[in-house]
C-alpha cells in the first residue's frame, strides 16, 4: 500500500484535470479483445440535475467519439504476459480510437479482470469534532480503519466507504452536515497483486499515455450492468470475459464484494482447440458460430465442417455435430458457473435480501446459457447488457463490452474513494488544538 | 443401422481464414507521429501556417531577384499601356468653346498635347490650372466626350473699362480683373477710362459713377482715383469734380442737378469739391479769380 496509494490522488487530479479539458480514453484490457472508447465531456448536462438523477442516469454529460477493438495479444488470465505484445495491442486500439475520434488523448483510465482481487470488510469509528460532520470527520473515521495483513505484494486498487452509521443510525449515505457524535464508517477495499498493475501502468506509459484511474473490471461490469434497482436492492455481477470471469456484489450502490475466477471463455475455446484437433483460430469461430451448452435433438443431425488446411483429405474434410461441440463446451461452462457459485457462497451472498445475479461479459453470449445458469446460480439470473450511453457504436453495445461502458460512468461519476478525502491531519497538535478551542467554546 | 442421411444443406460450411486475421499494430514512430498529427495546435500549423510560410517564402524568393521585380513591373506596366491605349480610351481632337479666335489659338499653344492619346495621360486638372491662369478667361471646364473629343469650354472675361496705370493701359472687367493690356486708348474709344493707383479695387463704384454720368457723353474723359479712397471725375471742358468717398453718386447727382439749373459746368471752374457734400466748394480759376477780386465778392450764384 505504497506505490499505488501514493498514484491514486494524483489519478484522481489527472482525472478532473482531463475533464475540464473535455477528452478522455477509455481502455479496458481483456484477455481476448483491448477496447478502447474516447470520451468526450461536453460540459454542463443538458437537463438540470435537480430532476433527481440527471438525464440517463447523469451521464449525458459525455458523449463517446471514438471507438475501436483490437484482438488482445500478451495477455493471459487479465494479466500481461508478454509485455511488448500488449503494448502494440494498446497501441493499436489507442491510434484507431484516437483516428475515429479525431482528436489526441492524453489521459486513460484503464480496467483489468486479473490480478487476484480480493476483497476486505473494514470498520472504523471516530469522535466528531465539532457538532456535525465535516470533511475532515470522514476522512478521520476513514483513517481509523485499520486495514489488516492484505498480504505481500499487494496493493489497494478500491477502498470505497460503502457505510456510514452516526450514533445509533446507519446505512447513511453521505452524513456530511449531518449532527451526532460519533461517526463509524464501512469501508470496502479491494486488494490486487502490485506486480500486475505496476505492468498494466508501464505498458499504458509506455504508449505516451497517462493514466488518470485503474479499476477493476467487475466493478467497471456490475455498474454499467446492473440496473439502478439492482444496485440498491443487492445483486451480484458474474463478468464472463475471455481469461478471467469476475464477480462482484452490490447492495445500496456500494460494491460490497469483487472476486474473480480464472477461467474464461478462452479456456472453452482451448477445450475446443483441444476435443477437435483444430488451430486455435478455428475453434474460436466453431464456438462463436456454432457453440451453446444446451444440446437438443435437432443438434445431433447438424454436422458442422470443421475444415482445415493440413493436407490430409482425411483430416481436412472432418464433420463434427453441433451436439459434440456443446459436449465439449457444457462442462468447461458449468465449471466457470460452479466456481463462480463457490465465490457467492464463500461471500456469503445468500444472506443478502435479493439473489439477483447478472451474467455479463464476452461469454455470456454463449446460447442457452440463460438455461443453464439458473440451475448453478439459482432462480434469479438474466443476462444482461450494459447501458446504452451516448455515441457508443452499435458494435461496441455488446455484453462483451460491458466493463469499457462501466468504465465510462466511473469516469463521469466516480464514487468516493478514501484518496479523495484529505489526509487528516495527523499529528496530535492539530487535533489538541481544536479540542482546545472547543473546550473554550463550550465554556466560555 | 441406417446411416444417418444428412442434407447438404444442413452440412454448415466452414469458410473461416485458417490463419488468423492480421492484426498489425503500428510501430512507436508511428503512433507517436500519428498522435502529433492529431494535437489541435499542429495540426492548424501544419495545414495554415506551413503552406502560408512557404507560399512567403517564395515570393520573398523571386521578389529579392531585381531582374524578376523589373520583370513584374515591365508586365505590368504592359498590360496598363495595351488596357489604357484601347480605342475606347483614346482622345483623338481638341475643340475650344466659347473663346474669341485668338484666346482659342493661345489655348491650343498652351496645351501641346499630340493627339490621339490615351486620356489616362491627360492630366486635366494641370491644363485646367494652365488656362485659368490666363486673365483673359473667367472659368475654364475641360472634359472629355465620348467619342475622343477633348472638349476644352472657356469663358472669356468682358471688359468694362480701360485702366490707366504707370506705363500701361489695361482692360480690366466689372469684378476688377485684368482682361488684356491695351496698346492705345483708341482701340478701344466705347470703354471709359480710369485711372490711379489700384483703381481696380473699386471698379463697381466706378461703374455706377459712371452710369450716372452717363448723359455727359464724349464730355467725359474719365475718372481718377485719389489715395485709394474716392474719385475725381475729369471732364474734357470742364472742371475736375471732386467726390466724396461715401455716396460718390448721390453728390454726383446733386452738382449734375447744379449743372442742369445753373448751368455749372460750363462755369470758369477749375475744381467742383464735393468731398463734403453738405458743404459743396467750388474753386475758380485765376482769371476768374482775378476778376472777381479787386471790385467786390460776389457769388456766382447770386449773378
Amino acid at each position: 500500500m505504497t506505490e499505488l496509494y501514493q498514484q491514486q490522488r494524483a489519478m484522481r487530479a489527472m482525472r478532473s484535470a482531463a475533464i475540464q479539458r473535455g477528452v478522455i480514453a477509455i481502455l479496458d484490457i481483456g484477455t481476448s479483445k483491448i477496447g478502447c472508447l474516447v470520451l468526450r465531456f461536453d460540459g454542463p448536462e443538458q437537463f438540470p440535475a435537480s430532476d433527481g438523477v440527471g438525464s440517463l442516469a447523469g451521464q449525458s454529460a459525455f458523449r463517446v467519439i471514438g471507438a475501436a477493438t483490437t484482438r488482445s495479444r500478451g495477455l493471459r488470465f487479465g494479466e500481461i504476459d508478454a509485455m511488448a505484445e500488449t503494448e502494440r495491442a494498446i497501441r493499436t486500439a489507442v491510434q484507431q480510437a484516437q483516428k475515429m475520434a479525431q482528436t489526441r488523448v492524453d489521459h486513460v483510465i484503464a480496467t483489468f479482470s486479473g490480478a487476484h482481487p480480493r476483497s476486505y470488510g473494514l470498520a472504523g469509528s471516530v469522535e466528531l469534532l465539532g457538532a456535525t460532520v465535516s470533511e475532515d470527520d470522514i476522512a478521520c473515521a476513514l483513517a481509523a480503519c485499520e486495514l489488516p495483513d492484505i498480504g505481500q505484494g499487494r496493493e489497494v486498487l478500491h477502498a470505497q466507504p460503502v457505510n456510514f452509521a452516526l450514533d445509533h443510525r446507519t446505512g447513511l449515505a453521505d452524513p456530511r452536515g449531518q449532527a451526532g457524535n460519533r461517526l463509524s464508517v464501512d469501508m470496502h477495499v479491494l486488494t490486487v497483486d502490485a506486480d500486475v498493475v505496476r505492468n498494466a501502468l508501464y505498458c499504458i506509459r509506455r504508449c505516451d499515455l497517462e493514466v488518470a484511474g485503474l479499476s477493476s473490471s467487475a466493478y467497471a461490469s456490475g455498474i454499467s450492468s446492473l440496473v439502478e434497482d439492482e444496485q440498491e436492492l443487492g445483486a451480484a455481477c458474474i463478468d464472463m470475459g475471455g481469461g478471467s470471469t469476475g464477480l462482484s456484489i452490490f447492495i445500496k450502490k456500494h460494491m460490497i464484494y469483487a472476486d474473480s475466477v480464472r477461467l474464461g471463455g478462452d479456456h472453452v475455446t482451448s477445450d475446443i482447440s483441444k476435443g477437435l484437433h483444430v488451430p486455435w483460430a478455428t475453434a474460436e469461430r466453431l464456438k462463436n458460430f456454432y457453440g451453446g451448452v444446451v444440446a437438443t435433438g435437432i443438434d445431433d443431425r447438424e454436422q458442422i465442417e470443421i475444415g482445415g488446411q493440413s493436407g490430409d483429405w482425411e483430416k481436412d474434410r472432418r464433420t463434427v455435430s453441433r451436439s459434440e461441440l456443446i459436449g465439449i463446451m457444457r462442462p468447461r461452462v458449468e465449471e466457470i458457473l460452479e466456481e463462480a457459485r463457490l465465490r457467492l457462497d464463500a461471500a456469503g451472498f445468500e444472506h443478502l435480501p435479493s439473489q439477483q445475479i447478472v451474467l455479463t461479459g464476452g461469454a455470456s453470449q454463449i446460447p442457452g446459457l440463460d438455461g443453464l445458469a439458473p440451475k448453478i446460480l439459482g432462480q434469479q439470473v438474466r443476462i444482461g447488457r450494459p447501458l446504452r450511453v451516448q455515441g457508443l457504436p452499435q458494435a461496441a453495445t455488446g455484453p462483451g463490452f460491458a466493463s469499457a461502458v462501466g468504465l465510462c460512468l466511473f469516469a463521469a461519476h466516480p464514487q468516493d474513494e478514501w484518496w479523495d478525502f484529505e489526509v487528516p491531519a495527523d499529528g496530535y497538535t492539530g487535533r489538541s488544538l481544536r479540542w482546545a478551542m472547543k473546550w473554550f467554546k463550550d465554556n466560555w | 443401422m441406417q446411416p444417418l442421411r444428412v442434407s447438404p444443406s444442413e452440412i454448415a460450411v466452414h469458410r473461416g481464414p485458417a490463419t488468423p486475421l492480421r492484426d498489425p499494430a503500428p510501430s512507436r514512430l508511428r503512433y507517436k507521429l500519428g498522435r502529433l498529427w492529431l494535437t489541435p495546435g499542429f495540426r492548424k500549423l501544419m495545414q495554415f501556417g506551413l503552406p502560408a510560410f512557404v507560399a512567403l517564402a517564395l515570393t520573398g524568393w523571386y521578389v529579392a531577384n531585381p531582374d524578376n521585380r523589373a520583370a513584374i513591373t515591365a508586365q505590368v506596366d504592359e498590360t496598363r499601356r495595351s488596357i489604357e491605349t484601347r480605342p475606347e480610351f483614346m482622345v483623338k481632337l481638341m475643340a475650344v468653346e466659347g473663346a474669341s479666335p485668338v484666346l482659342a489659338d493661345t489655348v491650343r499653344k498652351l496645351l501641346p498635347v499630340d493627339f490621339p492619346i490615351s486620356s489616362f495621360d491627360l492630366d486635366l486638372e494641370a491644363m485646367q490650372d494652365r488656362i485659368a491662369a490666363l486673365d483673359v478667361v473667367e472659368t475654364v471646364n475641360i472634359v472629355i466626350r465620348p467619342g475622343g473629343v477633348m472638349e476644352v469650354n472657356v469663358t472669356e472675361r468682358a471688359p468694362v473699362l480701360v485702366w490707366r496705370r504707370v506705363g500701361a493701359l489695361e482692360l480690366i472687367d466689372a469684378t476688377g480683373h485684368r482682361v488684356a493690356t491695351l496698346v492705345d486708348r483708341a482701340a478701344r474709344p466705347d470703354l471709359p477710362l480710369i485711372a490711379g493707383w489700384r483703381a481696380n479695387n473699386a471698379v463697381g463704384e466706378a461703374l455706377a459713377i459712371l452710369a450716372a454720368a452717363a448723359h455727359l457723353g464724349p464730355r467725359l474723359r474719365g475718372l481718377v482715383r485719389v489715395g485709394e479712397r474716392r474719385w475725381d471725375m475729369v471732364l474734357a471742358d470742364g472742371p475736375t469734380i471732386m467726390l466724396p468717398e461715401t455716396a460718390p453718386v448721390l453728390a454726383l447727382s446733386q452738382v449734375l442737378a447744379l449743372d442742369a439749373a445753373q448751368d455749372l459746368l460750363a462755369r470758369d471752374l477749375t475744381h467742383v469739391d464735393m468731398r463734403d457734400p453738405r458743404r459743396p466748394t467750388l474753386r475758380l480759376s485765376r482769371s476768374a479769380m482775378a476778376r472777381l477780386t479787386p471790385t467786390s465778392f460776389e457769388s456766382p450764384s447770386h449773378e
